[in-house]
């Protein structure tokens, strides 16, 4: 049978992903640029018979998705810039009582009310520094209208598989513009959900690492109780002050993303086997990029595309080696500067690395990548 | 076709033009089998503003989303025309409301003219359709999709009750600008006559 087609907006490919992923619960606050991603949930929710609730702001709509989640569903919420920063102290309750859920932040210019219409890349540190304390920080950057549908799929499986809140972030442009988009069928991407209890209610703990680092996680209602704190805790779900179980537990969330780093890390090279100069760029800003590096290589200047496609935890692996044998790394963002620094890092004073930043709500355009090639290989 | 071919949609918000450009975007992507991409620019307000609507349709995958240099221009206000016309290509199509654009900008460009949402108020009997009269246009001139592609993608994206009033102002804006064009001609920056 012939593939579903259709032509799509990028927030709605992400709804569609989300429900394909078994998700049944949406709580968000409507809010330009994603506004788009709650109204196909509120519409398609009912019929699956899932629940769509609008909450009084973005805060409580982080809350009543974790809750969700604790009672074993798959949980979305949506929302940019401001309502991002809202939800960040709930994020980081997710983050330590570990429980799965899905957070959609399409990028628009900042801080605060900034420029709602406009596209931007500047919530990227935010989605890994926004909330306090050390945590585990998962973070997609998808390119394009099909690419949101199966990152915001993988998002859910790597929440559920790692028990930790995933983030997706298109920007903008990403967001808002149509393309033509093959659905996918049932069986075509896996579907991952979480671990559950293998022992009965009486034993189970929800943070007992004889399983492993990612303990089972029991689902409210299905006759396990235990107790959630925001505290630091005890394999019992308590709090503790002592000092060895809090170390301990820390260093265990942490590992769940660092020693799973190759499952988690997704990224696209273009072009990159004989480049000299490399392009380093994600979302709308890759696909001005590329143009670049097509153009470039029709002037003969040897130029490739390094895209990020998990943008958190950071490509270093790939980077560090492509910075040594490149003569000079572009990094193109929609903010004043930010990926540049984490590309710097990965580069360690093995390339020039330079960048083009850009706030003024139009798009860095292919023309502005290519002059910055030229000037690279001279 | 395998180069791009960019198309954008001008005017105030409120006019229809996004909603014009996603009809096009999918007839060439649904119903010609082409690569097409469709984006949007607009400001905060709900009704009024510059407003404009980019379609990008090509036969190869489409990298950059925003238009680099624009085939086809249609400006429906004479602010959307100032504004939008800066990066319109040599030998480029640019199509305006003659009641409501009268300054042309400069540029060696195929000019076509004629009353877009006077025909819609009169000849359709609604001036709310005046984007499918533009957009039936926009395909009479540029030819980059089929008319029945078009057709099949305004039928899908209309309300029942709302597809013969549609399909009028389709066909209207379509003959509109095959009659236009043919009195139009390619202007060198000097003198130019709006058709009517």
């Amino acid at each position: 049978m012939a593939k579903k087609i259709a032509l799509l907006q990028g927030n709605e490919a992400c709804a569609y992903g989300a429900l394909y992923a078994g998700c049944r619960f949406f709580a968000g606050y409507p809010i330009t640029p994603s506004t788009e991603v709650a109204e196909v949930m509120a519409r398609e929710l009912p019929k699956l018979g899932g629940k769509f609730i609008q909450m009084e702001d973005e805060i409580g709509a982080m809350a009543a998705v974790i809750g969700a989640s604790l009672t074993g569903m798959k949980t979305l919420t949506a929302t940019s810039g401001p309502g991002f920063s809202l939800k960040q102290e709930n994020i980081g309750y997710a983050c330590i009582t570990e429980v799965p859920c899905v957070i959609i932040n399409v990028m628009r210019g900042g801080p605060s009310t900034g420029m709602p219409t406009g596209p931007s890349q500047s919530d990227v540190m935010q989605a890994k520094w926004g909330t306090h304390g050390d945590h585990p920080a998962i973070c997609l950057v998808p390119a394009s209208v099909q690419e949101l549908f199966t990152e915001t799929v993988r998002a859910f499986n790597l929440s559920e598989k790692y028990r930790t809140p995933v983030t997706v972030m298109p920007d903008e442009i990403v967001g808002h513009m149509r393309e033509r988009i093959e659905f996918p069928e049932p069986g075509d991407l896996p579907v991952v959900n979480r671990a559950v209890p293998s022992v009965g209610p009486e034993e189970y703990l929800p943070y007992d690492t004889r399983f492993g680092d990612i303990p089972p996680l029991a689902a409210f209602g299905s006759g396990y109780r235990f107790h959630l704190t925001g505290l630091n805790k005890t394999a019992d779900g308590f709090p503790t002050n002592k000092a060895e179980v809090v170390q301990r537990e820390g260093e265990r969330q942490l590992r769940k993303i660092e020693d799973n780093i190759d499952d988690i890390v997704l990224y696209e090279e273009y072009l990159l086997d004989d480049a000299e100069i490399a392009i380093v760029a994600f979302g709308s800003t890759a696909r001005s990029a590329r143009y670049a590096v097509n153009e470039a290589r029709k002037a003969g200047i040897k130029a490739g595309l390094f895209r990020i496609i998990t943008y958190w935890p950071f490509p270093d692996k790939q980077l560090a080696p492509l910075a040594a044998r490149v003569k000079a790394i572009i990094v193109p963002e929609m903010n004043l500067g930010m990926t540049i620094h984490e590309v710097k890092r990965c580069a360690a004073g093995n390339s020039k690395v330079t960048g083009i930043f850009r706030v003024d709500g139009e798009p860095i355009n292919p023309g502005q990548i290519l002059d910055e090639i030229r000037e690279a290989g001279k | 076709m395998s180069q791009r071919y960019e198309l954008r949609f001008s005017g105030a918000g409120g006019q229809g033009l996004i909603l014009a450009g996603i009809i096009m975007a999918e007839a060439a992507a649904i119903y010609d089998g082409k690569q097409a991409l469709q984006s949007q620019s607009y400001g905060p307000e709900a009704r009024g503003g510059a407003s404009k609507s980019e379609v990008i349709i090509s036969d190869d995958p489409i990298d950059y989303p925003k238009a680099t240099a624009v085939d086809a221009l249609l400006a429906l206000t004479q602010e959307a025309c100032d504004k939008y016309s800066g990066d319109l290509k040599e030998g480029a199509i640019l199509l305006v409301d003659s009641d409501l654009v009268k300054k042309i900008p400069k540029g060696d460009f195929l000019l076509v003219g004629f009353p877009i949402i006077n025909t819609a108020k009169n000849e359709v009997g609604r001036t709310i359709v005046a984007n499918i009269v533009a957009l039936g246009a926009m395909v009479a001139l540029t030819g980059v999709v089929t008319k029945a592609s078009v057709e099949k993608a305004v039928l899908s994206r209309v309300p029942e009750a709302f597809r013969e009033l549609n399909l009028k102002a389709l066909q209207i804006g379509f003959d509109k600008a095959m009659s236009a064009r043919e009195t139009s001609f390619t202007q060198m920056g000097e003198e130019f006559h709006l058709s009517r």
